[in-house]
């Protein structure tokens, strides 16, 4: 596992309160995970601050799993 | 029109002297101060280093950790002493109808540390918005009875009540009248306030309003003493079950005491001074005893607002003589933040429970702290120094004022069949 994802995944767990077994890549933040609306906008929050990115708004609205995370961040984090 | 009865069957509390109500009993019968150097931040700079913090506190025993971190401290508290009284009231949530039940909660203040953090990071930055999405609904006042609401399902009526000191004996008078008033049989009611924060203590010790007393914390509230110096700040909640009278009876309740009356007025004078007539706490005693039907000689004890302030404290003893004549020397008075400090919108809630737990155990808690007598104080006035004193207690008021000049004051009498 890339460093990005296990950082990703450690932010997840603590700010979801959820067990690392649930952290699956397909696991979707709210039908999963338990997020609410403003639990997915405070991830993305600290995902960009963690980061040191910007998320712009139109492309937060396509991250809803754990995979797309990953992937939206592995791409764009460095570059 | 009829108006129903209303007692008290459930109390929870969370105190400078004890995390539930029973070891905030034992503090206050046995004179303890819950005065001690500040540990939430550090205070170095501060006019003030100390307060009466609750300590030993840990949500973890209440509050799964994943929505405790979505809660401003006030409103951890408020859970806890929610969660007290429900579970103290026997209340079977399968049985009651949940759309008649309220929570009326009160807090002066709301959530004081999440709005510094918040904004503290947000200067720290380039002054791009960065604020967390729980800011908002962390801080205000009214999330507290929201979230004790989703928690047992109450649907009720719902709100926070915001009268600075005087929050909680606003939303007990509230609860009280809405009960009466037939618009709910239920009322989970109190207040919490989570206030010692750098803001609190910076903007209190500003206005002059603490003691400053650093080399003696434990002795620094001493209402009536005429070496006073201001208030302590405290922090706590306390929680009380308002229930109609019948509803109580037909589920074998336990019945603590009943509440017969409650007086809300205003000073109308200024923004932080009390009246120096003090006709609004005259007024407001005069309309809670009149609402109670009894008679002023009936009244056995006052836990007054006493804060410890050089104006407050000569204002009511003088507005208690007015109103009770020649019976204000025959009654106990105490003022209870000489132990706990001021819990600012969790007083009213903690004070109630103080008043009532000396109706059931027959015993004034004491004005701790006292050494010098003020000659603006009338010595002929019993104010229950230094130690608490044996009183069979059938009535007894609670008196809370607030900046803003809002005054309350609540009657609870001893169960009468």
């Amino acid at each position: 596992m890339s460093e990005i994802a296990q950082k990703v995944k450690e932010i997840i767990i603590d700010k979801l309160g959820v067990e690392e077994s649930e952290v699956t890549p397909e696991a979707s933040f709210t039908n999963d995970l338990g997020a609410d609306s403003l639990d997915t906008v405070e991830l993305i929050m600290e995902f960009e601050k963690e980061f040191n990115i910007s998320i712009p708004d139109d492309q937060a609205e396509n991250i809803s799993t754990v995979g797309q995370a990953i992937s939206y961040l592995e791409k764009n984090v460095n570059k | 029109m009829n108006l129903r009865r209303v007692v008290i069957t459930g109390l929870g509390a969370l105190t400078p002297l004890g995390n539930n109500v029973q070891e905030y009993w034992e503090g206050l019968s046995k004179g303890v101060s819950g005065a001690a150097p500040i540990t939430k931040f550090d205070a170095e700079k501060f006019k003030t280093k100390f307060a009466c913090e609750v300590k030993n506190f840990d949500s973890s025993e209440y509050i799964d950790r994943k929505e405790a971190r979505k809660m401003d401290l006030f409103t951890q508290y408020g859970m806890v002493v929610a969660q007290q009284a429900v579970e103290d009231s026997g209340m079977d949530m399968e049985r009651i109808n949940p759309d008649r039940v309220g929570v009326i909660w009160g807090s002066g203040i709301g959530g004081l540390t999440t709005f510094q953090h918040e904004v503290r990071d947000f200067t720290k930055g380039d002054g791009t918005p960065r604020f967390n999405p729980f800011f908002i609904p962390k801080m205000i006042a009214d999330i507290c009875p929201g979230l004790i609401s989703m928690k047992y399902n109450l649907r009720g009526p719902n709100f926070t009540t915001v009268s600075a000191c005087a929050s909680s004996t606003n939303a007990l008078i509230d609860a009280f009248n809405y009960i009466r008033l037939g618009k709910a049989d239920i009322i989970v009611s109190g207040g919490s306030e989570a206030a010692v924060t750098e803001a609190g203590v910076g903007g209190f010790n500003a206005m002059k309003a603490l003691s400053e007393r650093n080399e003696s914390p434990e002795t620094a509230s001493r209402p009536f003493d005429k070496s006073r110096d201001g208030f302590v700040l405290g922090e706590g909640a306390g929680a009380l079950i308002l229930e109609e009278y019948e509803h109580a009876k037909a589920r074998g309740a336990k019945i603590y005491a009943e509440i017969i009356g409650g007086g809300m007025t205003a000073d109308a004078y200024h923004m932080t001074a009390p009246h120096p007539e003090g006709t609004g706490i005259v007024k407001v005693m005069d309309i809670a005893i009149k609402e109670a039907g009894i008679a002023k000689e009936e009244v056995d004890y006052i836990n007054v607002h006493g804060t410890s302030t050089p104006l407050g404290d000569v204002g009511e003893s003088r507005a208690i003589q007015q109103v009770f004549g020649e019976h204000a020397y025959k009654l106990n008075i105490s003022s209870t933040k000489s132990m706990t400090g001021h819990l600012l919108g969790a007083a009213g809630a903690v004070e109630a429970i103080a008043s009532i737990m000396a109706i059931q155990h027959s015993l004034i808690p004491p004005t701790i702290n006292h050494e010098f007598a003020d000659e603006d104080i009338d010595s002929r006035l019993n104010l229950t120094l230094n130690k608490a004193q044996e009183r069979e207690v059938k009535v007894a008021i609670s008196n809370t004022f607030g900046f803003g000049g809002h005054n309350c004051s609540v009657i609870f009498r001893k169960l009468e069949e």
